[in-house]
C-alpha cells in the first residue's frame, strides 16, 4: 500500500507561555483519513497542541505544514514567533474544520445562518449552494427542523452536533476537535459522540483531542499520549490500551476508568 | 485494529430524540394581552387617568391650540431630527470610542477614553453653551472660515446643537459599546479566525453585529435620555416643540396648559421609540447573550 499524503504534519513544536514551557517539542504527522486521538491529563498540554496547528496559538519554535505547504513563520521581536504571511493562515484556516469545547457558535446568527457563514463568507460559495448543502449536513446532524433557530435555544448537545455542521460546511481538509464533549452534561454525550464516530468511518482526517477514553479506543486509528508537554507514548489504540509501556500511561489509564 | 473491525465494534451512537421544544421566546418580553388588561387593579387605574384627562380637557382652556397646530408639528419634526441625527452620527461616533478602548493601541485608547470622561463628566447645557458662545464667537473671527462653504452654516445654531448632542451621546453610547464590544464571548471571535475570516470580516460579521445586539437594549434607553436632552437646543435659539410652546407661553399667559401638551408630546414620543426597539428586540435573541 502507498503511503497517503500528509495532512497534518507538525515538526518540533515548542509552546512557552512566560516562563511556562507548556509543549516541549512535539513531532507528529497526520496522514489523509487517519483519525488520531490526543490523550492526557488536564495541563498536559492537549489543547494548546490543537490550537497551534491552525495558528489560534502561535508555536514559539517547530514548525507546521497543512497539506505540504509549511505556515510561514517570522521571529516577532519579542523572542517568540508569528504569522509572516496573515492570507496564508487564513487560507489554510478555512480548510480546517474546527470543533470547540463550549461549541462557540455565533450566537446572533441562526443555526444555519451559522453553518454558511464561513462557506459564503470566507470561501465564497454562492448561498444558494451554501444553503442547499448546510440543510443537507443538519439534516445528518439531525437539526433540519432547527435550522430557523438561535442557537441559546437548543441543547449543548444540539449546539455541538451544529458545531459540527458548520465544520462539515467548509468541506475541510481535516478536522479538528478540541474536548468536544467536556462541556456537555453526561446525557449529551453520546449524541455528540455518535455523529463524530460517524464521520471517523468516513475516512476523514481528525484530531480529537478529548477524555472518552473508551471513544478514543473506538474510532482513532492512532492514539498520543501526551504528558508534561511531550508525547510520552503513542500507538495504534490495541497497543495504547492494551499494552501500555510507560509508567505515566499506565497510571493515566487505570485512573480513568 | 482496522476499519471494518472498528465499524463492527458496538458503537456508542445513540438515536436523537426526534422532537426537542425549544424555549417559548416570546413570552419573556410580552406585553400584556387583551384579557391581562381587563384585571381590576387595571380597570380602576384606567378610570383615574381617563377622569384626569376629561378635567383637563374640561376644565382647562384649549382654544390657542388651533392657532399654533403648525408650529407645534414643526417644532417636533425638528425635535425629532434633532433626535434622529444625533442618534445616528453620535452612534457611528460610539462604535470607534468603544473599539478604540477594548482593543487600539495606547495612543487611541487614552483620547478615547478622555473624549468620555470629560464629556460625561460635565453637564450636557454647559458643553452646548461652549460650542455655541464660546466656538461660535471665535469662528466669525478667522477671513478663511467666513470665506469658506461651511459659513453659512457655521452662522446658524442648529450645526452647535448637533454637534453637541452628537459628542453627548457618543461618549455615553461609546461607554455602552466599549462593554458591549468586550463582553462579546472570547470564543465566538476565535472560531471566527479558525474559520479563516480576516480582521476586518470578522468585525464586520461577527464583533459588531453581536456587539450591538448586546447594546440595543441600552441604546433605547440612551434615545430616550438622548429626546429629553434636546428641548436644551432651545436655549441656543433652535426652535424645537420646546421652544414653540415656551413661545405659546410668552403669547397666551398661561402657565400649564401648553406644559401639560409638552410633556404629553414627550410621552407619546418616548412611548413609539420603546415600542420601536421592543419591535426589534424581540426579533432578535439579545436576552440570550
Amino acid at each position: 500500500m502507498t503511503e497517503r499524503a500528509e495532512a497534518i504534519a507538525v515538526r518540533d513544536l515548542h509552546k512557552r507561555f512566560g516562563a511556562l514551557e507548556v509543549l516541549k517539542g512535539i513531532s507528529l504527522t497526520a496522514r489523509e483519513g487517519e483519525v488520531i486521538a490526543i490523550i492526557g491529563g488536564s495541563g498536559s498540554g492537549k489543547s494548546t497542541f490543537l490550537r497551534c496547528i491552525n495558528m489560534l496559538e502561535v508555536p514559539s519554535s517547530g514548525s507546521v505544514a497543512i497539506h505540504g505547504e509549511e505556515i510561514a513563520l517570522r521571529a516577532d521581536g519579542h523572542g517568540g514567533l508569528a504569522p509572516s504571511d496573515r492570507r496564508q493562515v487564513q487560507r489554510l484556516r478555512a480548510r480546517l474544520g474546527m470543533v470547540f469545547q463550549s461549541f462557540n457558535l455565533w450566537q446572533h446568527m441562526t443555526i444555519i445562518q451559522n453553518v454558511i457563514e464561513a462557506p459564503v463568507h470566507v470561501l465564497g460559495v454562492p448561498k444558494a449552494e451554501a444553503v442547499a448543502r448546510g440543510e443537507a449536513l443538519l439534516r445528518r446532524v439531525g437539526l433540519f427542523d432547527k435550522r430557523d433557530v438561535y442557537p441559546a435555544f437548543l441543547s449543548g448537545g444540539q449546539q455541538q452536533r451544529a458545531a459540527i455542521a458548520r465544520a462539515l460546511a467548509i468541506q475541510p481538509h481535516a478536522m479538528l476537535f478540541d474536548e468536544p464533549t467536556s462541556a456537555l452534561d453526561p446525557e449529551l454525550v453520546g449524541e455528540v459522540l455518535g455523529v463524530i464516530g460517524d464521520l471517523a468511518k468516513e475516512q476523514r482526517t481528525m484530531i480529537l483531542v478529548t477524555h472518552e477514553m473508551k471513544f478514543a479506543r473506538n474510532v482513532a486509528s492512532h492514539i498520543v499520549f501526551l504528558a508534561h508537554g511531550v508525547i510520552e507514548e503513542q500507538g495504534p489504540p490495541e497497543q495504547i490500551f492494551g499494552d501500555p509501556k510507560s509508567e505515566l500511561l499506565r497510571k493515566f489509564i487505570s485512573s480513568s476508568h | 485494529m482496522s476499519r471494518e473491525q472498528r465499524a463492527a465494534t458496538p458503537e456508542t451512537r445513540i438515536e436523537l430524540p426526534p422532537e426537542e421544544s425549544t424555549v417559548d421566546a416570546t413570552a419573556l418580553t410580552a406585553l400584556p394581552s387583551g384579557r391581562a388588561l381587563l384585571k381590576p387593579h387595571r380597570i380602576a387605574l384606567m378610570a383615574v387617568g381617563a377622569g384626569i384627562v376629561f378635567c383637563a380637557a374640561w376644565f382647562m382652556r384649549w382654544d390657542w391650540l388651533p392657532n399654533y397646530a403648525g408650529a407645534i408639528v414643526w417644532g417636533v419634526g425638528v425635535t425629532l431630527a434633532m433626535l434622529a441625527s444625533t442618534s445616528i452620527l453620535g452612534f457611528f461616533l460610539a462604535v470607534p470610542l468603544g473599539l478604540a478602548q477594548v482593543t487600539g493601541p495606547w495612543w487611541l485608547c487614552v483620547p478615547a477614553r478622555g473624549f468620555c470622561t470629560v464629556i460625561r463628566g460635565t453637564p450636557l447645557l454647559l458643553q452646548l453653551w461652549l460650542l455655541y458662545f464660546g466656538l461660535g464667537s471665535l469662528f466669525p473671527q478667522f477671513p478663511e472660515i467666513r470665506q469658506s462653504f461651511l459659513w453659512p452654516y457655521l452662522r446658524e445654531a442648529w450645526p452647535y446643537g448637533v454637534a453637541a448632542l452628537t459628542f453627548s451621546f457618543a461618549a455615553y453610547e461609546g461607554e455602552v459599546m466599549r462593554g458591549a464590544f468586550a463582553g462579546v464571548p472570547r470564543g465566538e471571535l476565535e472560531a471566527a479566525r479558525a474559520y479563516g475570516m480576516s480582521r476586518w470580516k470578522l468585525f464586520w460579521r461577527i464583533w459588531l453585529p453581536r456587539a450591538v445586539h448586546r447594546a440595543l437594549p441600552t441604546l433605547n434607553g440612551e434615545m430616550v435620555l438622548q429626546l429629553k436632552a434636546t428641548p436644551l437646543v432651545a436655549t441656543i435659539t433652535v426652535i424645537d416643540v420646546y421652544a414653540v410652546v415656551s413661545k405659546v407661553r410668552q403669547v397666551t399667559f398661561l402657565t400649564y396648559e401648553p406644559l401639560l401638551l409638552l410633556a404629553l408630546i414627550y410621552l407619546i414620543l418616548t412611548a413609539l421609540l420603546v415600542a420601536g426597539f421592543r419591535y426589534f428586540e424581540k426579533r432578535l435573541p439579545t436576552w440570550s447573550a
